[in-house]
C-alpha cells in the first residue's frame, strides 16, 4: 500500500522560481499601486503557482479513490454484520473486533506473522545489501549477473510455491532427503512451527532478494567514486569502504527498502496459501498469516465483517512497525556516518 | 512506483531560456492526449465481450479435478456450430470454490456453467436466486433420487444436474499382499473388507509383516469414508449442529485415531506432495476408492504393478463425492448454458465421461448402460471396474445429510485427525480443540 506518499512540497518549487522582484533594492521605489496584471501576466501566475499541485494530483486523486475509500469502507463494513453474499446485516459496533481478540486463532497468526516477517525481512535485506555490494564492483558480464539476480522475481509466486512444496516435503523432499545422506533426522516442515515459518520465509527471500539487490544497486552506483578514492588514501579496506561510505550513503535507499519489505513481510499470503492444500496454514494453524486469516474468516466462514475488522488491525499494525521500523533504521544509518 | 527517487545528484533546474516554446509545448499536449486516448481504448478492448468473434455464442464450463469433458465439448460444438464452449479447469475443489464464492460475492465473473462438488452442494443451495431453477420436463427421472434431493434446495427449485457420483470400493496393491502372505485374489481379498472390524484386523497382521508400508492412505480419506456412512453426522434435519455431541462422529474419531496408533495410517495429509509421493514408494496397500478416484491412482502411480481394486466396501456400501452442474443466474447466456448441461449430464454423455476418466454415472439410464457394464481397466489387472462400481453403486443404502455448515465442519474434524497423526496433540486434546473449533464456525 502506498501508505508513506513522500510529500514533497510542491508550493516550496514554485514560491523559488517565481519572479520575487529585484531583492536588494538599492534606491526605494516611489510607492504606488503596483501595475494591473494583464490576462496573460495573471494566467502565467497561476499557471506557475498552481500548476504542479495539478501535476501531482492524478496520484492523489487515484489515491483517493483506490486507496482511501476502501480504507474507509472496510471501516464501515467492519462495524456491521456482513456476509460475504448476503450483504449488509445489523449495525455491531466493535463486536467484530471484540470477537477477533477472542479467537485464539487471531494471535496465533499474529505471532507467526510477525515470526515470518522477522525470518524474511532482515535475512532479505542483509543478503540484498551484500549482493547489491558485489554487483557494484566490476565485474565480467554485470548486466547479465544483475540481470539474473532478478529471475526469482519474473516466476510466478504459485509456480514458485509448488517447487518449494517439492523441496519441503515432510517425507519425500529434497531437502529431507539430502539431510538424511549426512545423517540428520528429517525435518517436519509441514508439522513444527518453526520449521514451516523458516520454509516459507525461504520462499519469500528467494522472490525479494533480488529485486531488492537492485533497488540498492541503483543506490550505490549513484555514491561520488571520489568518495571511495579518499576512503583508500586514508587506508579503508574494502569491507571499511563499504561499511563506513556506502552504506551511509544510500541510507535513504536502505530505509525505503526496509519499509517496503515490512509492509510485504507482514502481508505474505500465497506462499502461506499454497503450502499445504488446505489452505488454513496447518493442522494447528501453524503458519497461518494474519492476511489467511482474514481470507479464512471472509471466504472460508464467509463473514466479511470480522474480516474487515481484521483488515483494519493489520493495517493499523503495519503502520506502527513501519514507523518503529523507520525509527531504527534512520539511527542505525546515523550512528554508521562518523 | 519502483523508482527511486533518492537519487543524491540533483539535477540542476533547467534555464528559463531552455524551456519549451508555446508551440513546442502544445505539441506535447496533443501527444499527450492521443497517447491517453490509445489507452483508454487499449483498456476498452480489455473489457470487451466475448460474443464478437464470427457471431458464436460462447459459453464457459467451470469444473476441476477431471470430469472427463474433454471430448464431450468437442462433440457438443461440431452439434451445436453456432456455439464455442470453452472449458476452465482447476486442480481441486477447494481452490474451485473459493473462485467460486469470490465472484459470487463481487457479482460478476462466474462462468456459464460452474461444476458444484456434492459436499459443498448445500451451502450452494442456500444462495437463494444466485443461480437458475433448472427443472425441465425433459430431465424427470434422469438420476437416482438422492442425487435430485441433493440439488434441489428448500423451495423445490433443482439447482444442480446432478453429474456423476462417488460409489466406493477398496483398491489394493496385490503385490503387496503377497508378500505379506494375504490374498490376492479380488474375489478372496473381497472378504477382507467385508466389515470395518475385519478391515482394520487384517491391517495390523499386514503391518506386522510390512512395517515400512502402512495399510490405508491416510485418516483422512478412512475418516470420510465413514463419516459417509452415517445418516446425520454434522448437523440434523433442522441444520441444528450436533457434530460434537453425536456419538457416532466420536467413534469414527475414536476409530481412526486408535487405528493411527497402531501404525496402519501413513500420517500424511491426503493431497499433500508427500501423499502424492508415496504412491511411488510402497508407502500404503490400500485406500478407499471412489470411482474418480481410480484416475487419480492411475495418474500418480504410474509405472507402479499391482493395482487392484476389490468388490467390496467395509460397512455395505458407501459414496464419497460426485458432483453437479448449476448455472449462475448472472451469467449471460443462461437459456444456452441450461442446454448445455442438460445435454453434458445426459446419460449417454455421462458414460463417455466414466469411459474417460471413470467418474460413475449418476443417472438411472447410464448405470444400466451395457458399455458402461463391461469396462474393464488395465491398470488394475483389467478388474471389470463398470461391474465393480456397479454393484458398489447398488450397495449404498444411506446417504448422509449434509447441511450448509458441513463442508467447514469437515475440514476441522479432518485437521484434528490430522493434529493426531503429526503427533501434535494427543486425541483427547484434538476432539476438545475441535470441539472449539465447531464453535467458531457458529
Amino acid at each position: 500500500m502506498t501508505s508513506q506518499p513522500t510529500t514533497a512540497p510542491a508550493g516550496e518549487v514554485s514560491s523559488s522560481t517565481s519572479p520575487a522582484g529585484p531583492a536588494p533594492a538599492r534606491e526605494p521605489l516611489p510607492r504606488e499601486t503596483p501595475p494591473r496584471l494583464t490576462l496573460r501576466q495573471r494566467l502565467s501566475r497561476w499557471d506557475v503557482r498552481f500548476s504542479p499541485y495539478l501535476y501531482v494530483s492524478p496520484f492523489f486523486i487515484l489515491f483517493l479513490v483506490v486507496g482511501m475509500f476502501p480504507l474507509a469502507y472496510t471501516a464501515y463494513v467492519s462495524v456491521h454484520e456482513w456476509g460475504l453474499i448476503g450483504g449488509k446485516g445489523e449495525y455491531v459496533g466493535l463486536d467484530n473486533y471484540r470477537a477477533i481478540f477472542e479467537d485464539r486463532y487471531f494471535w496465533r497468526a499474529m505471532r507467526n506473522t510477525v515470526s515470518i516477517f522477522l525470518l524474511s525481512s532482515i535475512p532479505q535485506v542483509i543478503i540484498a545489501l551484500g549482493v547489491a555490494g558485489l554487483l557494484d564492483t566490476q565485474l565480467r558480464g554485470r548486466t547479465f549477473w544483475r540481470m539474473s539476480v532478478l529471475i526469482p522475481f519474473v516466476v510466478a509466486p504459485a509456480a514458485a510455491t509448488l517447487i518449494f512444496g517439492n523441496l519441503f516435503g515432510d517425507r519425500y523432499g529434497l531437502i529431507n532427503g539430502g539431510l538424511g545422506l549426512i545423517g540428520i533426522d528429517p525435518i517436519a516442515w509441514h508439522v513444527d512451527t518453526l520449521p514451516s515459518h523458516i520454509a516459507i520465509a525461504s520462499m519469500v527471500n528467494w522472490r525479494w532478494t533480488g529485486y531488492n539487490a537492485l533497488i540498492l544497486l541503483a543506490a550505490m552506483q549513484a555514491v561520488p567514486r571520489d568518495l571511495y578514492e579518499s576512503a583508500a588514501l586514508d587506508g579503508a579496506g574494502k569491507v571499511r569502504q563499504f561499511l563506513s561510505v556506502t552504506i551511509p550513503m544510500i541510507r535513504p535507499t536502505m530505509i525505503f527498502v526496509v519499509i517496503t519489505s515490512t509492509i510485504g513481510g507482514l502481508q505474505i499470503f500465497t506462499e502461506a496459501r499454497l503450502f499445504d492444500n488446505v489452505g488454513l496454514g496447518g493442522s494447528d494453524r501453524q503458519w497461518q498469516t494474519v492476511t489467511l486469516y482474514l481470507w479464512e474468516l471472509g471466504w472460508r466462514l464467509r463473514d466479511l465483517g470480522m474480516a474487515s475488522a481484521v483488515a483494519w488491525l493489520l493495517f493499523l499494525f503495519i503502520v506502527i512497525f513501519a514507523l518503529v521500523n523507520l525509527a531504527v533504521s534512520a539511527r542505525l544509518g546515523a550512528g554508521g556516518r562518523k | 512506483m519502483h523508482i527511486s527517487p533518492f537519487g543524491p545528484r540533483q539535477e540542476p533546474r533547467q534555464p528559463l531560456s531552455s524551456r519549451p516554446t508555446s508551440s513546442k509545448r502544445r505539441r506535447r499536449l496533443t501527444l499527450a492526449s492521443v497517447g491517453a486516448l490509445v489507452l483508454s481504448l487499449g483498456l476498452a478492448a480489455c473489457g470487451g465481450d466475448d460474443e464478437a468473434e464470427d457471431g458464436k455464442t460462447t459459453l464457459t464450463v467451470a469444473t476441476f479435478n477431471e470430469f472427463g469433458y474433454e471430448g464431450l465439448i468437442d462433440e457438443y460444438m461440431k452439434l451445436n456450430p453456432d456455439i464455442k464452449v470453452v472449458q476452465k479447469k482447476l486442480g481441486t475443489w477447494e481452490e474451485h470454490r473459493d473462485n467460486l464464492y469470490t465472484k459470487l460475492a463481487a457479482g460478476s465473473g462466474l462462468s456459464d456453467i460452474e461444476a458444484i462438488e456434492g459436499d459443498g452442494m448445500p451451502a450452494i443451495l442456500e444462495e437463494k436466486g444466485a443461480f437458475l431453477d433448472l427443472s425441465d420436463d425433459a430431465v424427470e427421472g434422469r438420476w437416482l433420487d438422492w442425487k435430485v434431493k441433493a440439488g434441489t434446495n428448500a423451495d423445490g427449485e433443482l439447482i444442480g444436474y446432478g453429474t456423476d457420483i462417488g460409489p466406493e470400493g477398496i483398491c489394493y496393491r496385490a503385490d503387496l499382499f503377497k508378500k505379506a502372505g494375504l490374498p490376492t485374489d479380488r474375489e478372496e481379498v473381497a472378504a477382507l473388507f467385508a466389515d470395518w472390524d475385519t478391515y482394520f484386523e487384517t491391517g495390523k497382521d499386514f503391518v506386522k509383516k510390512m512395517p515400512d508400508t502402512a495399510w490405508y492412505d491416510s485418516s483422512k480419506g478412512t475418516s470420510q469414508a465413514m463419516i459417509n456412512q452415517l445418516a446425520y453426522p454434522f448437523e440434523d434435519e433442522d441444520n441444528k449442529v450436533v457434530a460434537t455431541s453425536n456419538p457416532e462422529v466420536r467413534e469414527v474419531f475414536d476409530t481412526v485415531t486408535s487405528m493411527q496408533s497402531a501404525g496402519l495410517a501413513t500420517n500424511l495429509d491426503q493431497w499433500s506432495p508427500d501423499w502424492v509421493a508415496a504412491f511411488q514408494n510402497d508407502g500404503f496397500a490400500t485406500m478407499a476408492c471412489p470411482g474418480w478416484m481410480l484416475g487419480i491412482i492411475e495418474g500418480n502411480a504410474a509405472g507402479v504393478k499391482g493395482w487392484d481394486i476389490a468388490d467390496a466396501f467395509p460397512g455395505g456400501g458407501g459414496n464419497w463425492g460426485g458432483s453437479f452442474l448449476t448455472v449462475p443466474t448472472m451469467g449471460e447466456h443462461q437459456e444456452e448454458a441450461k442446454k448445455l448441461a442438460e445435454w453434458l449430464t445426459a446419460p449417454e454423455q455421462q458414460v463417455k465421461a466414466f469411459d474417460a476418466k471413470f467418474t460413475f454415472p449418476s443417472q438411472v439410464g447410464a448405470q444400466e448402460d451395457p458399455v458402461l457394464l463391461k469396462a474393464t481397466q488395465p491398470f488394475f489387472n483389467d478388474a471389470p471396474v463398470g461391474q465393480i462400481l456397479s454393484n458398489r453403486a447398488a450397495a449404498v443404502e444411506l446417504q448422509p445429510y449434509k447441511g450448509p455448515k458441513y463442508a467447514d465442519i469437515i475440514t476441522a474434524f479432518q485437521a484434528a485427525i490430522l493434529r493426531v497423526d503429526q503427533g501434535q496433540e494427543s486425541p483427547d486434546e484434538a476432539w476438545d480443540s475441535f470441539t472449539s473449533d465447531v464453535e467458531r464456525i457458529g
